[in-house]
């Protein structure tokens, strides 16, 4: 839909972009201009406004002050029609696909062209197919979504895109749901993209994406611009400190660790969602005190059931899990049972799981230990000691702002997940299950959690952190173990392991026999 | 989606229930003037039938007590998450249970009725309660579906009891016999004029205070026991629930009977109050009428008072009204507490976001509140 003849006009250009919800300042005066035919990166902590921003080239918001020119046109955006129309596809982190429809149906849903299908979708497989000439893009048409895997859903995404003539594609996190090998085969089909001109606005927060993948990079912080400069003529380092505005370590310092005592065993482990799919097929480990193992793997694998079927949250189908000599799985323990045995369990999705977001931070700092003897008094919950309990975790976890009436999900995600962490290590564990730390976190906050676990471990204690970001896993653990598809592919110590080997085993290629 | 639009506390629960509430009055003022009668003199005949005496203000306390127990039934639920639409039922055998104390035990001296009466209101409300609970937590049947089919069930058990079983011999309508005098709930006016205080002889009885203390024990348990705690995250999160060690199951069954607990002491305010023995269709929807007292009151303890008090008073000034206009009959009564419910519950957000976009014009750029 090449509506421009003009082929040097910008393909995007943002002037003056300014945007409040209520007393936030979402957007700041914010300009922003992507050449055609680049891949441009945009990145900035949780908060610093991308999204609003993308929102608003896409017409979901509008914003209150600013233009937005296409190609050298200005536009009005009040609609996703009328971005579609100007040219502008987004891919969302969330896939917006009808899983039970098939490729085809899904390209064609909200472009049907007329009531009857049949001529539509002979148009849509005629297109497909040209585009999946041009770009590459191969993708089973006739296929169900839902059974395809996660990184051909995300190209059934693009596709949808291009179908509906997107010059300029907007991919918000794309790889947070992709193995490494998965994400460099996006980067290598967004490379194709760029060159037959069209153009990409990467939105992430992984900083060496941006380094492998774009041309000219967007730094946001607080609602506003602080720095746009050539992908070339910069480091993953500068950029953070752009992002955060001050220096921050990207690495963890740790010493070396001391195992000690076995802690928990897994044996045989299978576990069965409640579609009666297998989704742990066999898992068997150790975990020691005074060390983090690490479970990598794409989301999906399984790592996710592994995690709750310790926690308590599920019922294996066979296996045995023991903590400090007793079979949870024998005696039947629940979450509560486990916890009390010291079996802490940070939840992988926070806002799901770990909190109530309606319930102030105080309630939520006693979610699972609301019944233990310190926060009663004569049958009533002491609403004192709940408060100074909350104040006293706030401020050794440093919760910002630290007022534990107010509203957990007023709180920022690395705020929340600081509560969460304090309230699971602060019920002095001798088993921290961690899931996903980091995620929908900022820099600053991920520091201090690295941080926290690491002195955790140094104080004894035992942590299986599940992670589906490799740098986090390759970061902390002191072993790592990789699962693929229910199963662990292997055990790799943290000094033998390098991303290509464990991208290898997350893509289901065992390189040795399980330990 | 946008969210719903942010009102401070005042707002979101005084001005935007009043705003709610004057548009349901509009429009049953425009009703009215269309049947041919003037919509203020109907106004303040409802006013005036409601609030307008002793006598007035007695009568619509009595209806309001019925709607605190159904209300805070109802209430009681929510917070775990269930819809519970069976408190007309709950209520029904409940009172049965309080009844049939009264029948029996009518000869004892009337404190040692009242507690049995009690707990015999509250054990058949849970009592009634508890099936769509276990269907729910165990076979995962909806509550919704099952509660009401639990108020048909109920309703044709009454019948039946009461036409065959507790009729009294040689009388043609489907009711009990009189409860013994000493099982009767004492009238507000009678324990007033014991403290020297004159007040006029109405259906309103100890009953009253009875809700009022079922609205603070309500709240202590909802916002103040570690019970309350677990069963508000089953309600709002049941996967928080689970990860925190609380059984959503038990949760489910717990909170139903105490929800079925509280429709089922309706008894003792339309029964032992009022009535004086167990006839057909006793409580008259006010189970049905809990639930919008609930959504009304925010399913907070002093929400569901007030908007007890509303309902109430609509009752009262319904029927004051419908007897001094000719032309306003009880269906139209009905008609405007339709309305109220409507505009209270189901549009209730229909004028949050201009509510919303006013206060927040009136406020200086880049305020914080």
């Amino acid at each position: 839909m090449a509506l421009t003849p003009d082929p040097a006009a910008p393909a995007l250009e943002l002037r003056g972009i300014d945007k409040r919800f209520g007393a936030v300042h979402a957007n700041h005066a914010v300009s922003l201009t992507v050449a055609p035919g680049t891949i441009h990166g945009l990145i900035g902590e949780n908060g610093a406004g991308k999204s609003t921003l993308m929102n608003i080239v896409y017409g979901l918001h509008r914003a209150d002050a600013g233009e937005i020119h296409v190609r050298g046109r200005r536009v009005e955006l009040d609609s996703p029609q009328a971005a579609i129309a100007a040219g502008i596809g987004m891919v969302h982190q969330h896939f917006m696909l009808v899983e039970n429809f098939t490729v085809l149906e899904n390209v064609l849903l909200g472009a049907e062209g007329g009531a009857r299908l049949a001529g539509g979708l002979a148009r849509a497989r005629a297109g497909l197919e040209q585009l999946a000439r041009d770009y590459g893009l191969e993708v089973p048409l006739d296929t169900v979504v839902g059974e395809l895997p996660v990184g051909l859903q995300q190209r059934v995404e693009i596709l949808k895109a291009l179908h509906r003539g997107a010059e300029l594609l907007i991919l918000d996190e794309p790889t947070a749901v992709l193995a490494p090998q998965e994400a460099d085969q996006l980067f290598r089909m967004l490379a194709r993209l760029r060159a037959q001109g069209k153009s990409v606005i990467l939105v992430t927060h992984k900083l060496r994406e941006v380094m492998a993948a774009t041309d000219r990079v967007t730094v946001m912080r607080q609602g506003a611009v602080v720095a746009e400069v050539a992908t070339a003529a910069t480091s993953p380092r500068e950029l953070a400190e752009r992002m955060v505005g001050r220096a921050v370590l990207l690495s963890v310092e740790k010493g070396p660790a001391q195992p000690g005592a076995t802690l928990l065993t897994v044996r045989d482990l299978a576990v069965r969602d409640r579609r009666g799919v297998a989704r742990v097929k066999s898992a068997s480990f150790t975990l020691r005190a005074g060390e983090i193992v690490g479970v990598a793997g794409v989301a999906g694998n399984g790592q996710s059931e592994l995690l709750e079927a310790i926690a308590g949250l599920c019922t294996p189908t066979r296996g045995e899990i023991s903590l400090g000599g007793r079979d949870l799985v024998r005696e039947g323990l629940d979450a509560r049972a486990r916890r009390r045995l010291g079996l802490a369990h940070v939840p992988e999705d926070r806002l799901r799981m770990g909190v109530v977001a309606s319930f102030s931070a105080e309630d939520n700092a006693i979610l699972g230990y609301h019944d233990l003897a310190a926060y009663q008094q004569g049958g009533f919950l002491n609403r004192a000691a709940i408060s100074a309990g909350c104040a006293r975790k706030m401020s050794a976890y440093d919760v910002r702002p630290p007022e534990p009436r107010r509203r957990i999900a007023a709180f920022s995600g690395g705020n929340q997940q600081k509560l969460v962490l304090a309230r699971e290590i602060e019920s002095d564990p001798r088993v921290l299950l961690v899931g996903q730390p980091t995620r929908g976190v900022d820099i600053g906050a991920i520091e201090f959690i690295h941080r926290q676990l690491v002195a955790l471990r140094d104080s004894g204690k035992a942590i299986l952190l599940v992670s589906v970001e490799l740098e986090e896993i390759l970061g902390l653990a002191d072993r790592i173990l990789v699962m693929h598809d229910g199963e662990i592919m292997g055990e790799v110590a943290r000094a033998d392991a390098t991303e290509e080997r464990l991208g290898l085993m997350m893509a289901g290629v065992r390189t040795e026999a399980p330990a | 989606m946008s969210p719903a639009a942010k009102l401070p506390r005042w707002a979101e629960f005084g001005l935007l229930p009043a705003v709610n509430l004057l548009a349901a009055l509009l429009l049953s003022g425009a009703i009215i003037r269309l049947i041919g009668e003037s919509p203020w003199a109907a106004l303040r005949l409802m006013a005036d039938g409601a609030f307008g005496s002793q006598e007035a203000i007695g009568y619509t306390l009595f209806y309001a007590t019925s709607f605190i127990f159904t209300g805070l039934g109802v209430a009681v639920a929510y917070h775990a998450g269930l819809f519970n639409i069976g408190a007309e039922g709950q209520a029904y055998i409940g009172g049965l249970g309080t009844g049939l104390v009264c029948l029996a035990l009518g000869h004892w001296p009337f404190w040692a009725v009242l507690p049995l009466a009690v707990l015999a209101g509250a054990a058949g409300g849970a009592a009634w309660a508890f099936l769509p609970a276990w269907l729910q937590a165990r076979r995962g049947s909806h509550i919704v579906i099952t509660t009401i089919m639990f108020n048909f069930i109920a309703s044709a058990l009454m019948t039946w009891l009461l036409v065959n079983v507790l009729i009294r011999p040689g009388q043609q309508s489907p009711e009990s016999r009189e409860f013994a005098p000493n099982a009767f709930m004492p009238g507000l006016h009678t324990l007033l004029g014991r403290i020297g205080i004159p007040f006029a002889a109405t259906p309103l009885n100890l009953a009253f205070l009875l809700a009022l203390a079922a609205s603070v024990l309500v709240w202590l348990f909802v916002w103040r026991t570690r019970w309350g705690y677990a069963l508000r995250v089953a309600g709002i999160n049941p996967a928080a629930a689970r990860y925190a060690g609380i059984r959503p199951e038990r949760v489910t069954i717990g909170a139903m009977l105490l929800s079925g607990a509280l429709a089922g002491s309706l008894g003792l305010n339309e029964l032992m109050g009022s009535q004086h023995r167990i006839l057909l269709d006793f409580p008259g929807g006010a189970g049905f009428v809990g639930i919008a007292v609930a959504l009304m009151g925010r399913n907070h303890p002093v929400g569901i008072l007030l908007a007890s008090v509303l309902f109430g008073a609509l009752v009262q000034g319904g029927s004051q009204l419908s007897f001094d206009m000719p032309h306003v009959n009880r269906d139209m009564v009905v008609v405007i507490q339709g309305l109220v419910i409507l505009f209270c519950g189901a549009l209730e957000n229909v004028f949050r976001t201009p509510l919303a976009a006013l206060l927040g014009r009136g406020k200086p750029e880049g305020s914080n509140r």
